[in-house]
């Protein structure tokens, strides 16, 4: 992923486009896209909706990990599918299907993000958990607050919340929407805000940047309240859309989160984050299920699949001089 | 000077290894140059030189980890099939170097397992509590170390023995040539004085011994020879009763006594009120070069740090920082390895040149510029990746960084780490302009000359300050003095 | 010695806290049925435990091996029990592609965690391939071993112990050991001594492997049958209970006895919460805030030992 570090000079912007990270996990999502929609035989434009709709999940609690990851080797965020559940369990229950309460709801779902964000740093600040456990034991916590809260039950989101979820704004689904959002927030943070400078230095190199003046403390705080915050949101944008929270909505968001992080391009030894590419490996990552799904293969292959792309992308990347 | 022919091969028997012409450089750096010599068994060859004179690279050729770039390195009964290291290995040459390559999860026993490759399976861990304890006992008599204790747990000095010890054990191959990189660093007196009994006896049976340390007194307390070192070069290789103190640190040099600027400045400005004072001592007064001398690793660069974390916040982002820091090791503490010059340049003024949450990119674009222009960065686009420019040059774009800000401290931890001289000339006016205008600079240097530049030296041996030095008395011989441990006989 | 001690009696004191809160809160657990019933899954746990923590002894960190016992569960509820030839030369295979994995990682310099989770999905699918439903049976022998009653104390608290003697042999006692411990400890002064650290890598992976193929046996000789997802918690539980025994993610510090008291600590707080009539709602939670509390308590021991 050396080539992102190479800057665009302008005497080449065709090979320098070409260069860009992101652009293989667009062209896999293009060609998976192809190849799905042509032997499914149901409309290209249906799926494409579809891959919109599922991919803004994976893509929001993406962005978030993505920051995280980006803060240097070590950092990753476990709590993310405990953080969605709980989340969305919560908010749901306090609307109790009143259509008054929804942005209440929202700014509950959001508030419980920022509690679980500082919750975890807490325990990595503080008691010098490793982030790993940290997140992991912090996320155990959290699971059972939202089995407590839930007991197996399964509330319907207000009406018009479920309709936003479920809905679409000019033939693009309202959740992608807000991922595409979240996204082009995410890429002014990095490329343009003081902030995004302070993230990317800190992943480079965490003494360098405190010798630099970097408030180290401070953004790593950040950047971990904001990954519970974006799992919090999809959470509740998942909840409205499948109409309702149950305990296992969360659970294949852990490795998702992670594989589009990897698989958008963004350097798993930190530092250098990638956002378009997150949105390229969302819609490759639902696109290649629905493309081997329409080919018939069970989920068996696809998991076996999915993994061996994972493994490979990362395998691959690393040829251009990663190190740990 | 050379005197290689009293050593050279057919004076013994064939030498446990000699080096002919041995050049060695990274990319256009040149760490090793025309090195030739040759250690027979029996011999204790001393070996000294200024920091950055070319002593661990010359051990790391001898000991096979490096490989020579021009040049020859033979090891005795060396199999030309092999590898240097393996070579090296074969032919019984040990190392301790100042880096400890021990595993402090594991005891000490369990750690001698790990250079002594095919020992017996069975029974091995009395195999080795043995010979641990044997080797332990040979070199520091009386030690207290238990075979058993997890090396994580034990003193740093007492590593160090356990270190030195694993060295000179009694393995599959009998050592025949030991090199020890400032092995009495973390010992006291006692222990270092049994380590040097101990290498004396070792030559005295037919071991030889590459001895690196900065304690004059005990290099001519066990050598046979000494070599000394600059540049990169051997300057100077003799049997030890042709040396005195005196003529090994002429040997050594004056690191280029530069007349004409040095101290150019130091009269003309008066300074203001102490802007830091450290618990160890340690202080500045506004407008004032403050120096920070001594070997390298006596604990300069710590004090340091503590000074610029003390007054650095970690939660907030001060708009205009109290103190900025230059790095000397550019890869661990400055560079922003994916970066381009440009955002390394800026990375401390952000908040200062840009007046809200985002970076004010054309104020930015200025003020590189600017900066480029002052101290003259070669490069002929600001967006090209740091790892683009030479070391000097990426080490100017670490000054830039720092004097941008308006920081009234500025802390530089031995910044002139491969500059060449003219950029380093316009550093000294540019820091000395800088101080004129009242800023306070901290700085540690490994050379003389840049020590010459300040106003005020502290001179730092074994992580406290050994001597106060104010203007005139900043003499090289004033700052050797103080940081060599002139033991007398 | 000491710290080392230490590492081991907080573990230690942990489980007797628990186990004595269990028998306070309900005297009748006290018995060979009782404690049979309260370390009913313990046996899996450790082997899956030990498993992590031959990973963590190499700086690296497994999370497909709740994905992975699971695997080696169906193969064993199907393959072993219908063609034992096949079905052994499954998990083998397995074994050798967990080697083959921590030689990739070395030799590409990759990072374990995302290849492990890449992983993860390919032992799910496979899993879901082989047993797409809960089924199976267990091999008979498997039954009978697991169900073994052995004198005076329950098969389900000496199997684990047994099981920490012998790789505390392994690994604390043996060479081989040693220079595993190395590679976690100061990786650099392994290869400068000559050693392939690829190698010993992969037989730390290697080792994780065999150490997963057993749990995965051992479970369906408990549950009889199997399914694709019976063990995806151990991913989660087995990192827990390294740490809790002591281990350390750098540094190759790891203990076995610490590790698998480590395991027995989590079965047991399950055990217990549930017999506090505490709402089975807040098992998971309780593990996770025992975790916390232990590693607070041990960062106040740490802190102490450095102020000392």
């Amino acid at each position: 992923m050396s080539d992102q570090t190479t800057p665009d000079t302008g005497h080449n912007p065709l090979r320098a486009f070409v260069q860009k990270p992101w652009l293989w996990a667009y062209l896999a999502a293009g060609i998976t896209f192809v190849a799905t929609s042509l032997l499914a035989g149901s409309g290209a434009g249906s799926l494409l909706y579809a891959a919109l709709t599922f991919a803004s999940f994976s893509a929001i609690v993406g962005i978030g990990q993505m920051l995280v990851i980006t803060l240097g080797p070590g950092n990753i965020d476990l709590s993310v599918p405990a953080t969605m559940t709980l989340a969305a369990t919560l908010a749901l229950k306090f609307m109790d299907t009143q259509t008054a309460l929804i942005l209440p709801g929202l700014l509950v779902a959001i508030g419980i993000g920022i509690g679980c964000g500082i919750v975890n740093f807490a325990l990595i600040l503080i008691l010098r958990i490793p982030p790993i456990i940290a997140t992991l034991s912090a996320s155990f916590l959290y699971q059972s607050l939202a089995i407590w809260s839930n007991r197996g039950l399964r509330i319907k989101p207000p009406e018009p919340l479920a309709e936003f979820a479920s809905g679409g704004t000019l033939g693009v689904p309202n959740v992608a929407l807000v991922g595409i959002a979240l996204a082009v927030c995410a890429w002014l943070l990095l490329e343009r805000a003081i902030a995004g400078r302070w993230i990317s230095a800190i992943g480079q190199n965490l003494r360098a940047a405190r010798l630099s003046g970097v408030p180290v403390n401070a953004v790593r705080f950040g950047i971990y309240v904001n990954s519970a915050v974006c799992a919090a949101l999809a959470g509740f944008l998942l909840a409205s859309f499948s109409g309702g929270a149950n305990l296992n909505m969360g659970t294949e968001y852990m490795l998702m989160s992670i594989a589009v992080v990897v698989i958008g391009g963004s350097s798993i030894g930190g530092g250098n984050s990638n956002v378009p590419g997150i949105w390229g490996a969302a819609l490759f990552m639902f696109l290649i299920v629905s493309m081997l799904n329409s080919y018939g293969l069970g989920a068996g292959i696809r998991l076996i699949l999915t993994g061996l792309v994972i493994v490979g992308v990362v395998t691959l990347a690393s040829r251009k001089g990663y190190s740990a | 000077m050379k005197t290689d022919e009293n050593t050279g091969p057919g004076a013994t028997a064939a030498p446990v290894v000699s080096l002919e012409q041995a050049h060695l450089s990274y990319g256009p750096v040149l760490a090793l140059r025309g090195a030739t010599l040759s250690i027979s068994a029996g011999e204790c060859v001393g070996l000294v030189g200024h920091n950055g004179a070319g002593k661990s690279t010359l051990a790391n050729v001898i000991n096979g980890r490096l490989t020579q770039t021009q040049g020859a390195v033979h090891h005795r009964n060396a199999d030309p099939a092999l590898r240097n290291s393996q070579n090296a290995q074969n032919a019984g040459i040990r190392s301790v170097f100042q880096e400890l390559s021990l595993c402090p999860n594991l005891t000490v026993l369990e750690n001698l397992r790990i250079p002594y490759r095919n020992m017996p399976r069975k029974g091995w861990r009395r195999v080795a509590r043995q010979k641990m304890l044997d080797a332990l006992d040979l070199v520091f008599p009386g030690h207290g170390i238990h075979a058993r204790a997890t090396v994580g747990n034990l003193t740093i000095a007492e590593r160090q023995m356990v270190e030195i010890a694993i060295a000179f054990a009694d393995r599959d191959r009998e050592p025949s040539l030991v090199i020890l990189d400032e092995p009495t660093s973390s010992l006291d007196a006692a222990i270092a004085q049994q380590l040097l009994d101990h290498i004396k006896r070792f030559c005295a049976k037919g071991g030889a011994v590459l001895f690196i340390s900065h304690m004059m007194g005990e290099i001519f307390e066990v050598s046979t020879r000494i070599i000394v070192m600059k540049d990169g070069q051997i300057v100077d290789d003799q049997p030890a009763s042709q040396f005195t103190r005196a003529s090994i640190v002429d040997a050594m040099g004056h690191v280029a006594p530069d007349e004409d600027t040095s101290g150019a400045g130091r009269a003309d400005r008066t300074l203001g009120a102490e802007v830091v004072r450290a618990a160890n001592g340690l202080n500045a007064r506004a407008g004032e070069i403050v120096g920070l001398a001594g070997l390298a690793g006596h604990g300069q660069a710590e004090a340091l740090a503590q000074i610029y974390f003390d007054h650095a916040p970690k939660w907030k982002s001060a708009r205009q920082p109290e103190v900025v820091f230059v790095a000397g090791d550019r890869a661990r503490d400055g560079i922003m390895p994916l970066w381009s010059i440009l955002r390394n340049l800026s990375l401390t003024t952000l908040s200062e040149f840009s007046r809200k949450v985002m970076v004010d990119r054309s104020s930015e674009a200025d003020m590189v510029q600017t900066w480029k222009d002052r101290i003259g960065i070669r490069t002929d686009n600001l967006l090209n990746p740091i790892l683009s420019l030479s070391g000097g040059n990426q080490q100017k774009v670490l000054f830039a960084r720092a004097l941008a800000s308006s920081a009234p401290i500025v802390v530089m931890d031995d910044p002139m780490r491969g500059v060449d001289v003219g950029t380093k000339k316009d550093v000294y006016q540019m820091i000395q302009a800088e101080a004129s205008q009242d800023r306070s600079f901290l700085w540690y240097s490994t050379e003389t000359d840049e020590i010459l530049e300040c106003d005020r030296v502290f001179v730092f041996r074994a992580g406290q300050i050994a001597a106060e030095l104010v203007g005139d008395e900043i003499t090289e011989e004033n700052i050797l003095n103080a940081s060599f441990q002139m033991q007398e006989a | 010695m000491t710290s080392d001690r230490l590492r081991l009696l907080l573990p230690v004191l942990s489980l007797a806290v628990l186990l004595g809160a269990v028998f306070y809160l309900q005297p009748r657990a006290m018995s060979y049925f009782g404690l049979n019933l309260l370390f009913n899954l313990a046996i899996p746990v450790a082997l899956a435990t030990v498993a992590q923590m031959m990973i963590i002894m190499v700086n690296d960190i497994d999370l497909s091996i709740g994905t992975f016992v699971s695997f080696c569960a169906c193969v064993t509820a199907t393959f072993v029990h219908d063609t034992p030839l096949l079905g052994y030369g499954i998990l083998s295979a397995a074994v050798l592609a967990y080697a083959a994995l921590g030689a990739l990682i070395q030799l590409r310099g990759l990072p374990a965690i995302v290849v492990t989770l890449g992983m993860s999905f390919v032992w799910g699918g496979l899993a879901v391939l082989i047993l797409p439903s809960p089924g199976g049976a267990s091999p008979e022998w498997l039954k009978t071993l697991m169900n073994f009653k052995t004198p005076l104390v329950p098969i389900a608290v000496i199997a684990p112990l047994v099981v920490a003697f012998a790789v505390h042999l392994l690994i604390k006692r043996s060479w081989v050991g040693v220079v595993l411990q190395g590679v976690g400890g100061n990786e650099r002064a392994m290869e400068r001594a000559g050693w392939s650290v690829v190698r010993l890598r992969a037989s730390a992976y290697g080792l994780a492997g065999l150490f997963g193929v057993l749990a995965g046996m051992c479970l369906v000789g408990l549950t009889t049958a199997a399914d694709a997802n019976i063990a995806l918690r151990y991913t989660l539980l087995s990192i827990a209970g390294v740490i809790l025994g002591g281990g350390e993610f750098v540094g190759g510090r790891v203990s076995p006895f610490g590790a698998v008291i480590g395991a027995l600590t989590l079965t047991l707080a399950a055990s217990f919460l549930s017999f506090l009539r505490l709402s089975p709602d807040w098992q998971i939670g309780a593990q996770g805030a025992i975790l916390i509390l232990v590693l607070a308590v041990r960062l106040f021991f740490v802190r102490k030992e450095v102020s000392a």
